[in-house]
């Protein structure tokens, strides 16, 4: 194991000195690697008769390269933190270098699998701003250092005092002072079911189960029982089998639904550290931090897919640069009763106590015109009208099918009702700090945007829309989704709601004379003064 | 080219000062009318090789003559409409045919001003200029500028948003 070290870089910056990733990744690395494999090796080792020699020594040579490759990562894997930014070099044949700037950092995540957790590990993965049109997000992942070094490397990144002054070292960690904003409450398990992501979980695991099953040659009819179970199902009347297959589904669906609302949600605590950052930790098995800058935070979105609404129900997400659009992203709180829901979100906006405004997403907020109910009406029954008419033609070719058409007028009334449903979530309001908007039925959601944090607006409107006087207007913002928009609001209504959340920005018809433009003379516009900074 | 004809909008908010070059309805053209070409040609190769049914001739001259109706009419109507203007304050796009869309991004937060050429735009001595923000939803494009124009636009905006301390998200 004679690897040799990085050769020095001229071009380095050598004021701050490279630091390594913990010695005992060198363990940990190929425990990981070889963890995955084990259905691999069991099969090869079950398998491989005695008197072939070969086999055994491909195994142990599989495992001295795993090792050799942990060593050489371990060796070759270099960060450090500068005043300006934060670097990782990595890799031995094929180098890779990551510098993502200071100031650009929004959150820094520690993540420990069990496996982490056992050495006591904890991978850091910093999450920088989106740059340019695209995403893109940049960011880096340390995987990994000590529990106690993330943790500082968490308050080093997140410190949001200029860098002149960064130098010196950050306060020491001063936990009690923490405020607490929320803990878990096991009433909310009831929640769990309700969950679409937890449901998808559970495909993961069944697909899992499966995976490990085909890698280790089983096949799930050879286990005994399954395939006399099976025969039974298939001699029961239909209406039975479904029945029962449905059942058993969702009694598996439901119990892995509370096992992963359990691992995910362990010990959940979400607080207001007193450096400045909202901080999400959560996870039995792996555990999870998640630290936002709340100078980055741009605002919060209250959740409330159908399912879990039915329940009373909702969950709480934070709008922040870097966080991105994934599942998981920015949730502040687990599946909560709503009341829960609002006050987290209000509680997590609140920097400093402001009578003025309790929970944004709970201020009322003005309904749409009529003109949009009419089209939440529209677009939800045309297709289902459209669907019926062509049940009934297929019912009147075929007989034999004549029972699909009675089948899909159930859904016009279903339809019906989500519009009124959908034009009931139609709302917007302007706060002191906040634009607040609500939209959707099967998947509703609240968002409360920062005023500050609008930089730009879309206005869309379609012929139909141009009819009825109606536009949808899109807050857009670095955060989150990128744009929030705002459905089917009055014309008018729509430009003195822009107007108001960011004054002087829009040019309005009854505004005066035209500003200076860069139009034919392009000059104007380099001269011209600047007012936001 | 300050002050055309007032296109009536729904929306209570004055049109962006600017039109477009007007090559920039010979891009609309060419572009509906190459479009129309994809469409209609392996139609027409159907047709003449394989002896399609008759009905393929019917829906050929069906696509030509919807292509050649899009070329004669909507660039003008397109020209009319889309407009942009740059203020003080944000840039300002209005474009779209069936679907009006009006974008403005405040000029603090403007990230980067890219132009593009496409070939058929140089052909035509035009350009697109790009002004993005921190958001991946807000781009603001101005589409069918003439070339010299479009750089110095862009020079400039890249200029006034370079002078701008901060990330702008």
């Amino acid at each position: 194991m004679t690897v040799s070290a990085d050769p020095a870089d001229p071009t380095l910056d050598t004021e701050v000195p490279w630091r390594r990733l913990d010695l005992r990744m060198v363990v940990v690395e190929p425990v990981r690697t070889l963890v995955k494999f084990v259905p691999v090796l069991i099969v090869v080792l079950i398998t491989g008769s005695n008197n072939d020699p070969v086999r055994p020594w491909v195994t142990l040579g599989i495992g001295v390269l795993v090792v050799v490759a942990g060593v050489v990562r371990w060796r070759t894997t270099r960060y450090r933190i500068t005043a300006e930014r934060v670097e990782l070099h990595s890799g031995w044949l094929r180098r890779q270098r990551r510098s993502v700037p200071r100031d650009r950092i929004r959150t820094v995540d520690l993540t420990a699998s069990p496996l982490h957790r056992a050495f006591r590990l904890s991978v850091v993965a910093v999450r920088a701003a989106e740059s340019g049109g695209e995403h893109r997000h940049g960011g880096l992942t340390l995987d990994a250092v000590s529990t106690a070094e993330a943790e500082t490397l968490r308050r080093e990144l997140l410190d949001r005092r200029p860098a002149e002054t960064r130098s010196t070292p950050v306060a020491q960690p001063v936990e009690p002072e923490a405020e607490v904003l929320a803990r878990l409450h096991w009433s909310w398990l009831r929640f769990a079911p309700l969950t679409f992501s937890s449901l998808a979980g559970i495909g993961a695991i069944a697909a899992a189960g499966f995976n490990v099953l085909n890698e280790l040659g089983v096949n799930p009819t050879d286990v005994g029982g399954v395939d006399a179970a099976a025969e039974r199902l298939a001699a029961a009347p239909l209406w039975l089998a479904v029945g029962l297959v449905g059942l058993a589904l969702l009694v598996v669906a439901v119990i892995g639904s509370l096992l992963l609302f359990t691992e995910r949600w362990w010990g959940y605590r979400l607080t207001r550290e007193t450096d400045g950052t909202l901080r999400v930790r959560r996870g039995l098995f792996t555990t999870r931090s998640l630290s936002v800058a709340e100078e980055r935070l741009r605002g919060v979105g209250v959740h409330e897919p159908l399912l879990l609404r039915a329940g009373g129900g909702a969950q709480t997400r934070a709008l922040s640069t870097g966080l991105g659009r994934e599942a998981q992203g920015g949730v502040l709180q687990p599946p909560a009763p709503r009341a829960e829901a609002h006050r987290v979100a209000g509680a997590a906006l609140r920097r400093t106590p402001d009578a003025a405004e309790a929970d944004p997403t709970l201020t009322p907020l003005l309904p749409h015109p009529s003109a949009a109910r009419r089209r939440r009406y529209t677009r939800a029954l045309l297709p289902v009208l459209v669907l019926v008419a062509a049940a009934a033609v297929v019912g009147r070719a075929w007989p034999g099918l004549g029972w699909i058409w009675p089948g899909t007028v159930v859904l016009v009334p279903l339809a019906a009702l989500l519009a009124a449903d959908r034009y009931r979530a139609l709302g917007h309001a302007l706060t002191p700090r906040h634009l607040v908007s609500r939209l959707g039925g099967l998947s509703r959601r609240t968002v409360a945007l920062q005023r500050a944090g609008v930089i730009g607006w879309t206005v869309r409107q379609s012929p139909l829309q141009r009819r009825a006087g109606l536009v949808t207007l899109q807050a857009v913002t670095a955060a989150g989704e990128g744009g929030y928009r705002i459905l089917d609001i009055g014309a008018a209504d729509a430009v003195a709601l822009a107007e108001a959340t960011t004054p002087g920005l829009l040019p309005r018809t009854d505004g005066g004379p035209a500003r200076p433009t860069a139009g034919d003379d392009l000059t104007d516009a380099a001269s011209a003064p600047r007012r936001h900074a | 080219m300050q002050t055309g004809s007032t296109v009536p909008t729904a929306l209570p908010l004055r049109p962006p000062a600017h039109r477009v070059d007007p090559r920039a309805r010979s891009w609309w053209r060419v572009r509906g009318l190459g479009g129309a070409g994809i469409v209609a040609l392996p139609q027409l190769v159907v047709a003449l090789v394989l002896g399609g049914p008759g009905w393929l001739w019917g829906t050929l001259v069906a696509t030509v003559v919807a292509g050649l109706c899009y070329a004669a009419v909507v660039p003008g109507i397109l020209f009319r409409i889309h407009r942009w203007e740059v203020t003080d304050e944000a840039v300002y796009t209005l474009s779209g045919w069936l679907v009006r869309e009006w974008r403005i991004a405040p000029i603090s937060r403007v990230q980067t001003v890219d132009t593009e050429h496409g070939p058929l735009q140089q052909l035509l001595g035009l350009a697109s200029v790009t002004v993005t923000t921190a958001s991946a939803r807000g781009p603001v494009i101005i589409r069918g500028l003439a070339t010299a124009h479009a750089q110095e636009l862009a020079r400039q905006l890249t200029e006034t948003t370079r002078a701008t301390p901060g990330d702008a998200t």
